[in-house]
């Protein structure tokens, strides 16, 4: 009854016409596209006419102080939370805000968030097994079976996070950085298309803060990467372009130099944290 | 079906299958071949009550595997046990025909005594054993289905869970007690005559349902151990330890928590439907709460999470208890619950933990931290 309902609809395109899982299309440029997005939580304006574009394999660092919005941003891309106004598009195919959580995570957007979780009485490999996407009702779950693209699949995620040496490990035995890694790993085997990483770095020793560097900028490329940092170093050895959040919307964007030189950027941030550090 | 064919590859379960099916043929022989006046010869009381262990064994196994896999720590598996058993023993009750007391071909004796002129609706189908076999496994599995579903859907986990299970079997024990409900009471069902048309009373008999335990507890244990060494085993102990991560992989929680819990309960019905037939009686001390406790105990004495040390945990509290029993009856209680204590302080991963540690092999578990390589240049850095 449904579908005839539908056919009668002749002003539109048939969700079932459009293949189900259609590709992010990403021919027009950018991947992710927020234009005047506004949230407000009882009056008060979390994110202001905020307008981004993140371009198809790049690597964005997003900085501001406490408060800017950083992460009610990624709410919105995730779908966490809906803003009041604004158009939010991945690729220029798939319209956000009419997608719930889990729709937009089969899409291919990964987020990590800050603290890591991952199952440590299992073992790393077992870990990215998991994650892997597969078919995950009970019983076809029951049934599962490793082949060879799946079992390459993890090597290849392992050989990325640099965790080839630990896989047979108990992911709770791991350091915390090579957690942080882990979880990551656990987003890749999902392919995302965009990876949305908060605060990867928090707490790492500087070894382990080199080594997620060259982990980040090493995804950029193959998929987009939107990292939310508070680190400055950490920021400026990875960031080829930098955005600042302030109040709500973007208050400068370019090169680390670019925006360091800014007077604005100085005011609301970088002065404060620079005499910080 | 690779999944079910995986657990013959594993040496640990190949170790445990062979020692169980070891035990079974040196127990038979011993009570066959042996005279009765022999110094090694087991007798078909011991027979009798080494199947009663057995039985216990697969419930203790059924528990592990909601509990030590799942995180679900169940207080109310007595209640699937005893309608394992009620369901067997009402099969038993219909096989006594015109045997009992009061000589009716169709009334158990007690519905006789209460003036019932016929057969209340649930107790048709009984007097076949396919029926009544289906049901062991059906009622116990619907119970847990529509149980489970109500419960884990409002995501209704830890500490309450466990409450529940209690009020569970202690309401289903209060409504057994009664004699309207057509169960027999307090006195519940008994005075069996014969299973399959064998006698009960025979040595033979007995015997055959000792080895029948041994066997539905080695099934049962290859059936645990697909399911934990399966990927859905491997779901299960990341919904254990992170339920909200496992959720946000896209796995449906719940749904894996419902299935195991339905499995675990058919496991609970079959146990207590071998063990009614040894102990000649199922009457509703079964689904006391207390029993139930007692399960969870066996499986902490035993070892959480290895399945193996359930049934050890099971067989030596059991064992245990006969012997006490017989000797200081009043200090069973105090002995059990010293025990409990001395080993969650000495041994938390119970005798299981023991027996690793005493055979520990150098396998990837036990890899220190120290190996990996990233360790190794924070150690030269």
């Amino acid at each position: 009854m449904n579908i005839l309902k539908e056919l009668a609809n002749r002003d539109r395109v048939f969700d079932f016409l459009a293949p189900a899982d259609s590709p992010v299309d990403v021919r027009h440029g950018p991947i992710l596209y927020m234009e005047d997005v506004t949230v407000s939580f009882d009056g008060f304006k979390a994110i202001d006419n905020l307008n981004l574009t993140i371009d198809d394999g790049e690597l964005r660092c997003i900085i501001g102080p406490n408060g800017a919005g950083k992460t009610t941003m990624m709410d919105i891309i995730t779908g966490k939370t809906r803003p009041d106004t604004g158009k939010v598009w991945f690729g220029s195919r798939h319209d956000l805000l009419t997608m719930n959580e889990p729709e937009i995570a089969r899409l291919g957007i990964g987020r990590k968030f800050q603290k890591p979780t991952v199952f440590e009485a299992l073992t790393v490999f077992e870990n990215l097994e998991l994650a892997m996407s597969a078919d995950k009702r009970v019983l076809p779950t029951l049934t599962a079976r490793m082949n060879g693209a799946m079992r390459d699949r993890i090597d290849e995620v392992l050989e990325m996070t640099g965790l080839v040496a630990q896989r047979r490990q108990l992911a709770g035995i791991l350091s915390h950085g090579q957690k942080q890694w882990l979880e990551i790993g656990m987003l890749l085997m999902q392919r995302p298309r965009l990876l949305l990483v908060d605060e990867p770095v928090a707490g790492m020793t500087e070894q382990e803060m080199e080594r997620t560097a060259e982990l980040l900028t090493g995804l950029a490329g193959k998929q987009s990467v939107v990292v939310v940092e508070h680190d400055m170093g950490f920021v400026r050895s990875i960031a080829r372009k930098v955005t600042v959040l302030h109040q709500g919307s973007v208050l400068a964007e370019g090169s680390m130099d670019q925006v360091q030189g800014d007077p604005r950027v100085i005011e609301v941030y970088l002065g404060e944290s620079e005499e910080a550090v | 079906m690779h999944w079910l064919g995986q657990p013959f590859q594993e040496r640990p379960t190949q170790l445990f299958i062979g020692i169980l099916i070891a035990a079974l043929a040196v127990v038979t022989v011993l009570n066959l071949a042996l005279p009765a006046g022999h110094p090694l010869h087991v007798s078909t009381y011991t027979v009798t009550l080494l199947g009663k262990y057995l039985s216990y064994a697969l419930l203790a196994v059924a528990v592990d595997l909601v509990w030590g896999y799942l995180g679900i720590l169940s207080l109310g598996h007595g209640a699937f046990f005893a309608l394992g058993g009620y369901a067997m023993g009402m099969y038993l009750m219909r096989q006594i025909g015109d045997r009992g007391v009061y000589g009716d071909p169709v009334l158990p004796d007690f519905m006789v005594f209460l003036n019932w002129d016929s057969l209340p609706w649930y107790w048709q189908g009984f007097d076949m054993a396919w029926f009544a076999f289906l049901m062991v496994l059906l009622a116990p599995g619907a119970l847990a289905l529509v149980f489970g579903f109500l419960a884990f859907r409002s995501r209704v986990t830890g500490v309450y869970l466990s409450i529940i299970t209690q009020a569970l079997t202690f309401a289903l024990m209060l409504a057994f007690f009664r004699n309207e409900m057509g169960f027999g009471g307090n006195n519940g069902l008994t005075d069996f005559k014969e299973l399959l048309g064998f006698d009960l009373r025979s040595d033979a008999t007995r015997l055959g349902l000792f080895i029948a335990s041994g066997v539905a507890l080695a099934l049962g244990y290859v059936l645990c151990r697909a399911i934990v060494g399966s990927k859905l085993g491997r779901v299960c102990v990341a919904s254990r330890d992170a339920e909200a991560r496992t959720r946000f992989l896209g796995y449906r929680v719940e749904r894996v928590q419902l299935f195991v819990f339905v499995v675990s309960a058919m496991l609970a019905g079959v146990a207590g439907a071998l063990y009614v037939p040894q102990v000649g009686i199922i009457n509703p001390s079964e689904f006391s709460p207390l029993f139930s406790i007692e399960i969870v105990v066996w499986v902490a004495l035993g070892g959480r999470a290895t399945l193996y040390g359930a049934v050890i945990g099971a067989i030596l509290v059991n064992y245990a208890k006969t012997v006490f029993t017989g000797v200081m009856p009043d200090a069973w209680l105090f002995a059990l619950g010293g025990l409990f204590v001395l080993v969650t302080v000495l041994l938390p991963k119970g005798i299981a933990g023991l027996l690793a540690w005493r055979f520990k092999r150098p396998d990837f578990h036990d890899r220190h931290p120290g190996d990996g390589n990233l360790s190794r240049e924070e150690a030269t850095a």
